[in-house]
């Protein structure tokens, strides 16, 4: 039997979520007694091909057509992939681009689709753990088929070390031109702003929390007198509030300050994915459940209208 | 033209709460409007305003609850809703994206739309997968994760910018018909004036069970079962500060000095 996992590119490089699903799908191969197999459909497949011979491959497969991501050709060289090589179980990203070919392919082939997988068990069935609520419980979901797709969270597992001696075979597909319908036409950079947010050694940073974009004031003062910097996240950005280049988070910026103060922030995983990296993380937030307190050092449960004032007061503010 | 729109509302868990059985009790939940469902309704209505001759209708799978936020996308300008239930839909646990996307399929089916809003993924299970999944089954073409829309309906065309990691969008071309999925920030969600509340009573909003939309029980057939619920536990080693605030800011100032921070 076959694991079948898909890697993922963008402008010329393999995203680190491809050697994530490596190490997954070698863990369910192992559990189920099959092969690990990786597919790489476009870009530069010869040197992606080789990139992919990770520890615990078995063998890669390249389909080479077309530059970038483009869901109509993913869906049709996953699927003649699927079709010959029977994959017991398809591992994908869960990733913006996942999102936009997963569901089509497992819809397509019949595969039941499971989301934003964080466990994977296959003993007997398969057991699949994700996280609902804003990660505030977590479920599991049996699957009860021979066969599903399944779409893997980012930076859940480790990225499977280099070095194996997989085959890379180029794949035949023929895409059929007609059934694409859609053109990506380029790309674009968020504009810079008036900050880089991923410079600054101290964040304060707010959430939907501050409630109102009068309320913000308290926030700058913190700022101010912990000569600090401002960050958000997305809802406050979203809101207007302050700019997108102060958004911390998987679509906004990544930033590793020393410290990054949290306020009325619940830790959301597109969050987390932004600003895990900082060397002390304080959370202030009225919910002793928020995620956000699983990956902090330090915290407050209260509110924040008392709180900030009285910390901004604390240093001569 | 028509714009058909997802609209779902989802549980919101409180901050103290205990799990019964498979889900968190029903104590401890309220319901609002899905946030990328409200950005997906304001999208739509922008079209209907921008555009002559668009009919906006709304599409929720949802029990009777359900209404409130469906009353809420017509008060903000919404021509008129759907809503699938049936008791057979009450006895699942689970709904996962592809059953939801079956019954969505049945409506855009009989409705016939030129583009299908959906969000990209509804707060509570966050499954981030339904509309692609429904524009599969549909035979359309589709973008996620949309965070801004222009239309060329003479080219049958919707330009869009996708939103990628990194602050990067991709800008793709989609023909239509399509369904895209809507992303927070795209637009800014008005708030339903009081002239749009009185009218969203009068608004149609017709319920069909799966028999009026010619489905039997077998398109809420899944293999999957959701097994267990249950608090993750705490990998954090958080040191929490208790008290009144000005000892919690003072014992947090210290660590930030021993920091360097502020000095
Ligand atoms: C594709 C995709 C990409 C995304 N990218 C990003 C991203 O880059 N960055 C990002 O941040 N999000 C991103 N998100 C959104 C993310 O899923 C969450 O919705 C978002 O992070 C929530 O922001 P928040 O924590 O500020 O708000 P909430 O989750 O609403 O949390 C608010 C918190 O404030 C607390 N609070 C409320 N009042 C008070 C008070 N008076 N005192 C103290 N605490 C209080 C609450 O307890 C709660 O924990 C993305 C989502 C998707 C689907």
């Amino acid at each position: 039997m076959t694991v079948l996992a898909v890697a993922e590119h963008r402008r010329g490089e393999l995203r680190d979520v491809s050697h994530e699903l490596v190490s997954a799908g070698r863990e369910l191969a192992d559990a189920t007694g099959s092969e690990l197999h990786v597919a790489v459909v476009s870009g530069d497949v010869e040197s992606f091909g080789d990139e992919l011979t990770r520890e615990g491959v078995d063998a890669v497969h390249t389909v080479d057509y077309g530059e970038e991501f483009n869901h109509d050709v993913y869906v049709q060289a996953v699927e003649a992939l699927a079709d010959d090589l029977d994959p017991q179980y398809l591992l994908l990203p869960h990733t913006v681009n996942g999102l936009d070919y997963a569901p089509a392919v497992a819809e397509r082939l019949d595969y039941p689709l499971v989301t934003d997988a964080v466990g994977l068990e296959a003993d007997g069935s398969l057991t699949v753990t994700r996280e609902m609520y804003g990660s505030k419980v977590e479920t599991t979901i049996e699957v009860e088929s021979d066969h599903a797709a399944l779409t893997v969270r980012p930076a859940e597992w480790p990225a499977a070390p280099s070095g194996g001696d997989a085959t890379v075979e180029p794949f035949d597909v023929s895409i059929d031109e007609g059934a694409v319908r859609s053109t990506v036409t380029g790309f674009e950079e968020a504009a810079g702003g008036d900050v880089d947010i991923s410079e600054a050694d101290v964040l304060v940073s707010v959430g939907r929390g501050i409630e109102e974009e009068d309320n913000l004031d308290i926030i700058w003062d913190l700022a101010e007198a912990l000569d600090a910097t401002v960050s958000a996240s997305r809802p406050v950005v979203d809101n207007g509030w302050l700019p997108k280049n102060r958004q911390v988070g998987q679509s906004g910026k990544v930033v590793t300050p020393d410290v990054y103060i949290a306020v009325g922030i619940s830790g959301a995983v597109q969050h987390v994915a932004g600003m895990k990296g900082a060397d002390t993380i304080i959370a202030i937030n009225k919910d002793p459940n928020a995620p956000i307190f699983d990956i902090a050092d330090y915290g407050i449960v209260d509110d924040l209208f008392e709180v900030v004032p009285a910390l901004t007061e604390q240093f001569g503010g | 033209m028509k714009v058909l729109v997802t609209v779902t509302d989802v549980a919101v868990v409180d901050d103290e709460f205990e799990i019964d059985g498979l889900d968190v009790d029903e104590r401890y939940l309220t319901y609002e409007l899905n946030e990328w469902d409200d950005y997906a309704v304001e999208e739509a209505v922008q079209i209907a305003e921008d555009v002559t001759d668009v009919e906006v209708v709304t599409v929720t799978v949802g029990p009777e609850r359900s209404e409130e936020v469906i009353r809420k996308a017509l008060a903000k300008g919404a021509d008129r809703a759907v809503r699938v239930w049936d008791d057979a839909i009450a006895e699942r646990d689970l709904l996962d994206a592809e059953t939801k996307a079956e019954l969505l399929a049945a409506v855009a089916r009989e409705e016939e739309p030129d583009l299908i809003l959906s969000g990209v993924q509804s707060g509570d299970d966050s499954f981030a997968a339904t509309g692609v999944t429904l524009a599969e089954k549909l035979g359309d073409e589709w973008a996620a994760v949309v965070n801004q829309l222009d239309l060329d309906q003479d080219e049958g065309l919707a330009s869009v910018h996708r939103e990628l990691e990194g602050g990067v969008d991709e800008l793709t071309d989609v023909e239509l018909p399509a369904v895209l999925t809507i992303q927070t920030g795209i637009n800014e969600p008005r708030y339903a004036s009081l002239r749009g509340i009185r009218q969203a009573q009068n608004k149609p909003l017709d319920v069909k069970s799966l028999e009026e939309l010619g489905l039997d029980g077998s398109a809420l057939e899944s293999p999957l079962r959701w097994t267990a619920t249950y608090e993750p536990e705490s990998e954090g080693e958080a040191t929490v500060f208790e008290g009144a605030p000005d000892e919690t800011a003072g014992e947090l100032a210290g660590v930030l000095r021993d920091e360097g921070v502020g000095q």
